[in-house]
């Protein structure tokens, strides 16, 4: 392992490699706060540039670009409340209402340390731990999945305060519903698209994302000009803050960083799972496990609940390139553009990448480390300047917000139909939002919905049509078992306090 | 009376399940997957139910939680308009182009939203547009189709 490392040094510390890192971070960061253009749209507009520098080099740039894409959705997350990546959206919960007390400064601040500090610690994970973790993921089968993504989305029970589970999973109902407009993945036939053309590909999650997050927030902000609470949050918003963290706070910071990292992690080696379940998850499991009096700020500028996401999405990027690497399974839509280039290097990623390619698998790790200094420092300075955006008045910003919403779509599929979607959705959740019906579940549900059914589909084609693969394996049952204590106990815990 | 409008809500996710479920029973698969143990239809189905069976709890089950929003104090007119304005914005931007559609979107946001500077209103709309093209079309060759600017020759 030392000689890899040392490979791997030799290779990242070259200047052309640290030049491309801090490329890649710089156009990362700006593209991942456009929202709309996050790390899978960064990444493809790299391909190809990269295809001009060696197989290491062109990697480490497309993995600068990615850590900076999920940097700057951050961004975005915080200070417009318009999460471009669904694994900033559990960013937004705790960074959005900090911003809007006039502390967008420190929230940013906070991002920027949690995930340097995730990406950090999990870059570590992945020196040390790559090999034996490639082993643990292989093990999982589809039901161990299924029942994964049946516990991710359970565990929005943690995000909904009190009262709000039915809604909650009315909203992952929604969200699964919507996923499954367009072609099956497997027999080609269409669902619910009514005849439409249009429809046939399904509805794309950038479309979702926008309609209910960045659209459906500016109506609601012009929706409630006049209401005398909307207004106070309207004037705290210009006051930008300090991007200072105080003793406490980091105090806050040194419990939650591990523990979301390590969940980061473990999430992001999962093929298939990724950043979004481990911010979730993290997000879900930080709210638990923290005293009633901190339970309480959640959702509301919780210091724990910006940075337990935050780690836990920088930690699973690193994770995510495990499966990649080793068993040539991408662990995200994301690392699955970068497989694709890696296939036009002529690279096969598999068990024999070590041996065959020591510096391309070495070199990115050690890069990672580089990138994870490069993104605190040029990211924590040019905090004030980012945060300036908040300054704009409501006037001018709501129309922004629009623009950028509509211009998202518009670049990705040039159809007016997409853009009269996206205002339906938006008019919907708006109203929706008005009535205390939660999005995140929605934008969850909507993410997993795909792999959930090709997951159930596997499992129950295996089982030829029995349910008992739920309990079949033990590491399936524990899953399902813990899915059925967190639903439990939620409703202990209302009537408890009822 | 009193209406909850939670419960209204419900009762439409109700009904909206019940047609998502006929629909997906409708959904056609092929001849020989008719009676396999999954189909095309399984997931939508039982999606279908799911959607009956929490909205129809929520239906039920007393809400402890009743959320009263004052509809006076709601800026709806402000609202309509500018979801007038984006609709109109979505019809023309492909007949007419990216920048003058998106720069007169702007520009109509601001007017509408009881903006009144005119000179910054101007800088942010149309040279802000056309720097965001630049960077979109120009830096990061993302293709914008604009047959606007083409008749007059500014773009290729």
């Amino acid at each position: 392992m030392i000689e890899g490392i040392l490979i791997g040094l030799t290779t990242a510390l070259t200047f052309q490699n640290i030049l491309m890192v801090m490329v890649g971070c710089f156009f990362g960061t700006i593209i991942g706060m456009l929202p709309g253009l996050g790390p899978m749209t960064a990444i493809a507009l790299m391909i190809p540039i990269t295809y001009g520098f060696d197989p290491a080099t062109g990697l480490i740039l497309m993995a600068g670009v990615y850590y900076g894409a999920v940097f700057g959705g951050s961004t975005s997350s915080i200070l417009l409340n318009a999460p471009g990546v669904p694994g900033t959206v559990a960013t937004s919960f705790d960074g959005y209402p900090m911003a809007q007390q006039g502390k967008a400064g420190k929230a940013l601040a906070i991002a920027a340390w949690s995930s340097f500090a995730g990406g950090t610690l999990s870059a570590i994970y992945l020196l040390f731990m790559a090999p034996s973790l490639s082993k643990v993921s292989l093990s999982f089968r589809s039901p161990d999945y299924f029942a994964l993504m049946i516990l991710g989305l359970t565990a929005i029970a943690a995000f909904s305060s009190k009262g709000q589970f039915l809604k909650a999973m009315m909203m992952v109902v929604l969200g699964l519903m919507l996923a499954s407009v367009g072609q099956d993945s497997l027999s080609d036939i269409t669902r619910f698209t009514f005849n439409n053309m249009n429809l046939t590909d399904g509805i794309s999650f950038v479309l979702v994302v926008m309609a209910t997050f960045a659209m459906s927030e500016a109506l609601t902000i012009i929706l409630k000009r006049n209401d005398p609470t909307s207004a106070a949050k309207q004037v705290s918003l210009t006051e930008l803050g300090s991007i200072k963290i105080n003793k406490e706070e980091r105090t806050k910071m040194y419990k939650t960083i591990p523990r979301s990292s390590v969940i980061g992690f473990l999430i992001g080696v999962l093929p298939g799972a990724g950043a979004t379940i481990a911010s979730f998850l993290a997000y879900g499991m930080e709210r638990n496990v923290v005293n009633d009096e901190e339970k309480e700020k959640f959702g509301k500028g919780s210091v724990n609940g910006l940075s337990a996401p935050e780690t836990a999405n920088n930690a699973a990027c690193s994770g995510s390139f495990v499966p990649m690497l080793t068993l040539g399974i991408p662990g995200s839509g994301t690392t699955a553009v970068m497989l694709g280039a890696l296939l036009g290097f002529g690279v096969q990623p598999g068990p024999r990448l070590y041996m065959t390619n020591p510096e391309i698998f070495w070199s990115i790790i050690m890069s990672m480390y580089i990138g994870m200094v490069i993104l605190l420092i040029l990211n924590l300075p040019l905090i004030p300047y980012i945060a300036r955006i908040l300054a704009v008045p409501k006037n001018y910003l709501i129309p922004l917000i629009l623009f950028f919403s509509i211009t998202g779509i518009y670049v990705m599929s040039f159809n007016n139909f997409d853009i009269y979607l996206m205002i339906g959705i938006a008019v919907v959740a708006t109203f929706m939002r008005l009535y205390d019906f939660p999005m995140p579940p929605l934008i969850l549900a909507f993410v997993l919905g795909g792999l959930m059914e090709e997951n159930l589909r596997r499992s129950l084609l295996l089982s030829n049509g029995s349910w008992e693969f739920l309990w079949d394996r033990t590491l399936t049952l524990c899953i399902l078992l813990t899915t059925i204590l967190i639903v439990v106990w939620h409703f202990y815990k209302t009537i408890i306090k009822k | 009376m009193n209406i909850n409008t939670t419960k209204v809500i419900s009762l439409l996710f109700f009904i909206f399940s019940a047609f998502y479920l006929y629909t997906a029973y409708q959904i056609q698969v092929f001849a020989f997957d008719e009676n396999a143990p999954f189909n095309a239809r399984t997931f939508p189905i039982y999606l279908g139910y799911a959607g009956l069976f929490f909205s129809g709890l929520k239906l039920i089950l007393p809400d402890p939680n009743t959320i009263k929003v004052q509809h006076k104090t709601l800026e709806y007119k402000k609202t309509a308009i500018l979801i007038i304005i984006a609709i109109i914005y979505g019809a023309t931007i492909l007949k007419v182009g990216y920048f003058l559609t998106t720069s007169l979107f702007l520009f109509s946001s601001y007017y509408f939203l009881g903006e009144r500077r005119w000179v910054l209103m101007f800088l942010l709309s149309f040279p802000f547009v056309a720097a965001f093209m630049y960077l979109l079309h120009g830096v990061l060759d993302i293709y914008l189709r604009d047959p606007f600017l083409q008749s007059i020759g500014v773009m290729g």
